[in-house]
């Protein structure tokens, strides 16, 4: 028998290798919000995005990295995430426009089209909530890379790509609408799914699903937002 | 005919400044409506057309500046049939998710399901191992989706321009198809039919033999298309050089699928960006370089023809993998019932029932508990893209490492290329802007989600 302190007899955790900053704190194992007399109330998980953060990610990521770096030589701090064959590039905002545009015109990477924008809203992710994800594809080499910019809830801006990409336009607008990121330098930054007179942004955690309980034989059925559910 | 020739702004609040003339078209002539104008000097005209207008394939509203008969300026407005189905989906779970995703582009609703449950596997790590009778069933069911989009796509771009018997025989062809989805998943549309992990159930007993005649019916009718437009003058004078968008717009615009195509470019993802086994199968990339509607048209009818390659191949495969699984083997994931036709519809098999509630009550609970709470899918995220009837069909996928998604996004072709639509229109007729839209296919239940 040990005779050390209980909390000097815990196994040794795994070497912290998270990269990705936490986007969530989960408690628990089962319902979420309700009482848990499975034993497993006290433990905690930090939700964070996996992935291998230091290549070699393979080519042809490995190439698009170095090829970035050398060109952008501000990206050296951001992060480059490889997991599940795809690279997430977290690209500051300040320097989204100068990525963007490298990303199109150089040669080497020529990431023609972004195919598309979206946002996630991780409202537990203190000082960088939404996120704005733009995923670039390449005709000419044939792959896709993804780049994400974060901005916090307080000062919702991140700068627009539809000047060097014309076809976000739409898909910032939506990005918008329903997440409440500003785009500056939008041509007409407006509501597009929406009403024009809407109030909030739909997308966002915080905002309800609606819904209403439904009575059946006597048992009351509550809407899917209230409903129990699993961490 | 009234046109409202008295009236000033009638839609002015009491209290608003008369703004301008206002013209209702009920019926009756354009030309009456363009003279009056013409008459009265007004420097331009506004029509709103939509939403509610039989040529803009659902609810698009479009708002059109008209010098005389030229268009000037053309908006799209969207979001009239937007539904919160992206919200909706982060509270059920990834296999409810199924249900709601069909129901986007509701004409093309088998690959809305494929692009969503690969981006699921892609996130559990399952890829390799969905069973191949699953993926060639996958490929069959979306190969003839192709052609029943396609169909709609060129019936109803027929009927705008007159010729109603493209319409007719279209949705003929279409309504096989659909007799044949309906054997295989209970329904004609809205399917939920792939699931996360393979697909819902087998094909029916006496499935490879129905397919067979969709396949045959299809060969003696789809030549019928070519004969009636192919070369028909009038068909040719309203589609070419009609929605004219080169390569460099394209790129520009983002734009994919068949309108990509019409420049000429040999894109499709079935081909550079392979899944579900495409690069196995026999069949051509199909281009045009006309740049036109009449391109798109051409593109369309001929990947009928080469969708037709595919499935007649899927034909083949599939009596080679008779009895084999149609859902990845992990019971952790597996939907744990095989449905059956019973004598009121559909229902679980009576072996399954006999299994979980007379011989195993763990197989009772795990069938309980993945009904109602479902799998945990990893954290993480992935990005899907499929070559959908349209085009790039994308899904953005989040997980939380719940039983639900944390975020789902959808990158509808329609979306994207509606934003084509002033650069294909402006400057051109107001007749051909029913022309142009109807090129680019789009279906609003996609577009707004």
């Amino acid at each position: 028998m040990s005779e050390l302190p209980p909390e000097e007899n815990l196994p040794v955790a795994p070497e912290e290798t998270e990269v990705a900053p936490v986007f969530e704190t989960r408690k628990g194992m089962w319902s979420r919000g309700s009482s848990d007399t499975s034993g497993y109330n006290g433990l905690v998980r930090h939700l964070t995005m996996p992935g291998q953060s230091e290549p070699p990610f393979g080519e042809p990521f490995d190439s698009i990295r170095n090829r970035a770096l050398e060109l952008v030589p501000a990206l050296a701090d951001a992060l480059f995430l490889f997991d599940r064959g795809e690279l997430t590039i977290y690209v500051p905002r300040e320097q989204l426009l100068d990525v963007a545009r490298v990303f199109r015109d150089d040669a080497h990477l020529r990431f023609e089209v972004c195919v598309s924008v979206s946002g996630v809203h991780y409202p537990e992710e203190t000082g960088s909530e939404l996120h704005s994800v733009v995923h670039l594809l390449s005709y000419t080499h044939n792959r896709r890379v993804r780049l994400e910019v974060t901005c916090p809830e307080a000062d919702p801006h991140i700068p627009s790509l539809a000047a060097i990409y014309p076809m976000v336009d739409w898909h910032e607008r939506e990005t918008w609408d329903m997440f409440g990121i500003v785009y500056d330098g939008h041509p007409s930054l407006t509501r597009i799914l929406m009403p024009d007179d809407w109030q909030g942004h739909p997308q966002r955690k915080d905002y309800p699903l609606g819904g209403v309980d439904v009575e059946y034989k006597g048992a009351k059925v509550p809407a899917p937002d209230n409903r129990r559910s699993y961490s | 005919m009234s046109t409202h020739a008295a009236t000033e702004d009638i839609f002015a609040g009491s209290d608003d400044v008369q703004a301008d003339r206002v013209y209702l078209a009920q019926g009756g002539d354009w030309e009456d409506i363009a003279a009056e104008q013409a008459e009265r000097g007004d420097e331009t005209i506004v029509v709103n057309m939509g939403p509610q207008h039989p040529s803009t394939h659902g609810v698009l509203r479009l708002i059109l500046e008209m010098d005389g008969e030229t268009v000037t300026s053309i908006r799209p407005g969207i979001g009239f049939l937007h539904t919160g189905i992206e919200k909706n989906m982060e509270f059920k779970t990834w296999t409810q998710g199924v249900t709601y995703v069909t129901r986007m582009d509701y004409v093309a609703p088998i690959f809305n399901e494929a692009v969503y449950c690969l981006a699921v596997e892609k996130l559990l790590g399952i890829t390799d191992d969905i069973p191949e009778r699953a993926s060639v069933i996958r490929v069959l069911m979306m190969e003839l989706n192709r052609i029943a989009s396609h169909l709609v796509a060129m019936g109803t771009g027929g009927m705008e321009i007159g010729a109603l018997t493209m319409m007719t025989i279209a949705f003929r062809e279409r309504e096989m198809i659909l007799d044949f989805f309906e054997a295989v998943s209970g329904l004609r549309m809205n399917n939920a039919y792939i699931r996360p992990g393979g697909v819902a159930n087998d094909l029916p007993e006496d499935g490879l033999e129905h397919l067979r005649t969709v396949i045959d019916w299809l060969k003696k009718h789809l030549p019928e298309y070519a004969g009636f437009c192919n070369e028909n003058p009038i068909f040719i004078g309203r589609m070419s050089n009609v929605g004219t968008l080169d390569l460099t717009a394209s790129m520009m615009l983002g734009v994919s699928g068949p309108p990509l195509r019409s420049t000429g470019y040999g894109w499709d993802l079935r081909k550079t960006q392979p899944y579900c086994g495409y690069e196995t199968y026999d069949f051509e990339t199909v281009t045009w370089a006309s740049n036109d509607s009449y391109g798109r048209f051409r593109i369309r009818l001929q990947e009928c023809w080469e969708s037709l390659k595919i499935v007649e191949q899927c034909y083949e495969r599939l009596q080679n993998l008779q009895g084999e699984p149609v859902m990845v083997a992990d019971q952790k994931i597996a939907w744990p019932a095989q449905l059956t036709v019973g004598p009121d519809g559909q229902g679980n098999s009576n072996e399954h029932i006999r299994h979980i509630m007379g011989q195993s009550m763990e197989a009772l609970i795990h069938h309980f508990k993945i009904v109602t709470e479902g799998f945990k899918v990893p954290v993480g995220q992935v990005y899907m893209a499929i070559e959908s009837p349209k085009g790039e069909l994308g899904c953005h996928v989040v997980s939380d490492g719940g039983n639900r998604p944390y975020r789902v996004h959808f990158r509808d072709p329609g979306f994207n290329h509606l934003q084509a639509v002033p650069a294909m229109c402006e400057g051109g007729m107001m007749s051909d802007v029913v022309v142009s839209v109807a090129s680019i296919d789009p279906v609003l239940g996609g577009v707004d989600r």
